[in-house]
């Protein structure tokens, strides 16, 4: 479990994050949602400690990590996994040797069991024989399996994943969007993915939270945002034809 | 103010480079991989650049001091002194920072744009030390070596010189080479040739590690390193050389 208490973050006096305060649990897909500039990957960086909120606390299962310092946030660092928009694959390592980045770092294996642990986390992405090829080499829906499967390789308690399906098209970002889903149901983790993809919502959508502005706006799951009277959300689902056909129909 | 706020950070960021390792066997791995990739590359321009110059610098010596009251060493010392004491460890370095420090800036600095640096330090990993730390060893070791080898070749470039076109007898060359050699001169210019690396890796690291932006400021980076760490070696050269030799 992830939560999060009152946090603020501004830019140059510019506010980005308003008093946010959420609980992801585990074991579920939690989505942050929100139109472009809303604030999402700013929060996320913020959950992981890439930024510093302003004012706040975040709590990893009780361990508040905004007041540790540099040497105890290792600790949970090791127990993160994050996949980036750019999947920030090592492009000077093989894809195996990207996965098994964090074995090498931080585990005590033998090179044989990392190789097992990295071929188990490709096949859980469904990629095969692509393991000696560079990340220059693979198409982005490959990078962003690739990506995947390197923040799962140390068996990570929390999976952070920033539009994890952007830029792919419908049956590859279904898949990933489904494979993420399942992956923290096996693991039994807690999962944040941001997105302001309608279709990732309804998809894997267990927990979701709407951000407007900066500002927390909405909770609820794939089930109650259809029905919300929330303004501000329903111009944000219904903003494509799809959907209000969808809803039209509905009724 | 906008200078002591960088100086301040790069002195942060050293600090922070030299803690101790996490995994003691990666860095090791590390350093022997960078030892070839920023001293085996440089090897060839090292070679070309000592040759010629080691060549020029005999010529024009040869040239400018003909006069019969000077002794027959000395042009073979004038060569060699310059050649050793300055021309290996400064000018080399020098060259160095144009070629390693640009590498160095433009590949930390596309990792950072691409959030490949985010992405180390999500992991847990000190990125900056797990970046610069093996490239600063590894030139500490490797540039020495590069300088030695470039005072060979510029010597070697001096006695072509006099073979080719004559401007010396050979003799009085060599002989000059060998006239009052010290060891200490290779010692300077080895102690001047570890700074040098030092500031060339870490200016460079620095420069790379706080790219803000994508492809451009990586560009605008790797240019401010080499200009910087240049800048830094000619002041650190007249510091040294101060200390070392008065
Ligand atoms: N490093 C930064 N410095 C200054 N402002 C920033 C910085 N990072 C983000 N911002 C600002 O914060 C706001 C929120 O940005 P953020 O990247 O969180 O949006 P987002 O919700 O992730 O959008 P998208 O869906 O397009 O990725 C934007 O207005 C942005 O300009
Ligand atoms: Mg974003």
């Amino acid at each position: 479990m992830i939560r999060t208490e009152n946090i603020y973050k501004s830019f140059h006096d510019t506010p980005v994050l308003k008093d946010v305060s959420l609980v992801f649990k585990k074991g579920q897909t939690n989505l942050i949602i929100g139109q472009s500039g809303s604030g999402k990957t700013v929060l996320m960086k913020c959950l992981v400690g890439l930024l510093n909120a302003d004012a706040g606390n975040i709590f990893y299962d009780d361990r508040n990590f905004s007041a540790m310092r540099f040497r105890q946030r290792k600790v949970i660092r090791k127990e993160l996994g994050m996949l980036f928009q750019g999947s920030a694959l090592f492009d000077s390592m093989t894809v195996e040797e990207n996965i098994m980045f964090p074995l090498d770092m931080f585990t005590t294996m033998t090179r044989k069991e990392k190789q097992k642990r990295a071929q188990f986390c490709l096949d859980r992405v469904n990629l095969h024989n692509v393991e000696h090829l560079l990340p220059a080499e693979l198409s982005g829906g490959m990078k962003k399996r690739v990506a995947i499967a390197r923040a799962i390789s140390n068996k990570p308690k929390y999976l952070f994943c920033d539009e994890p399906n952007s830029g792919l098209d419908p049956p590859t970002a279904i898949l990933i969007d489904k494979l993420i889903s399942e992956i923290t149901r096996e693991l039994n983790i807690t999962t944040v993915v941001n997105t302001h993809d309608m279709n990732s919502v309804m998809e894997i959508g267990d927990f979701v939270a709407y951000i407007y502005k900066g500002q927390l706006w909405w909770t609820g799951d794939r089930h109650t945002i259809l029905h919300t009277s929330n303004a501000e959300l329903n111009s944000f689902v219904y903003a494509t034809e799809l959907m209000r056909t969808i809803k039209s129909e509905d009724h | 103010m906008q200078v002591l706020h960088h100086i301040g950070k790069y002195l942060i960021l050293v600090w922070i480079v030299l803690q101790r390792p996490e995994n003691a066997s990666i860095y090791r791995r590390q350093i022997i991989n960078e030892m070839d990739k920023l001293g085996l590359n440089s090897l060839g321009i090292v070679a070309i650049v000592s040759v010629f110059m080691g060549a020029v610098v005999t010529i024009q010596t040869a040239f400018n001091t003909d006069h019969p009251m000077l002794p027959i060493y000395a042009v073979g010392f004038a060569t060699r002194q310059s050649i050793i004491l300055e021309f290996s460890p400064t000018v080399i370095s020098l060259i160095l920072a144009g070629k390693v420090g640009s590498q160095i800036a433009s590949e930390i600095g596309t990792m950072r744009v691409t959030e490949q640096i985010d992405a180390l330090e999500i992991m847990g990993v000190n990125a900056a030390g797990y970046l610069i730390l093996p490239k600063v060893i590894a030139a500490m070791i490797i540039n020495p070596v590069l300088i030695i080898i470039s005072m060979f070749l510029g010597i070697f470039g001096g006695y072509l010189a006099c073979f080719i076109t004559g401007v010396e007898p050979l003799s009085n060359f060599l002989y000059g080479i060998l006239f009052e050699f010290s060891q200490f001169d290779v010692l300077y210019a080895i102690i001047k040739t570890v700074v040098f690396a030092f500031i060339i890796t870490t200016v460079s690291g620095y420069f790379g590690f706080y790219t803000k932006g994508g492809a451009l400021e990586v560009g605008r980076s790797s240019t401010t390193a080499v200009v910087v760490s240049s800048i830094f070696i000619i002041i650190f050269n007249l510091i040294l050389t101060q200390i070392l030799l008065v």
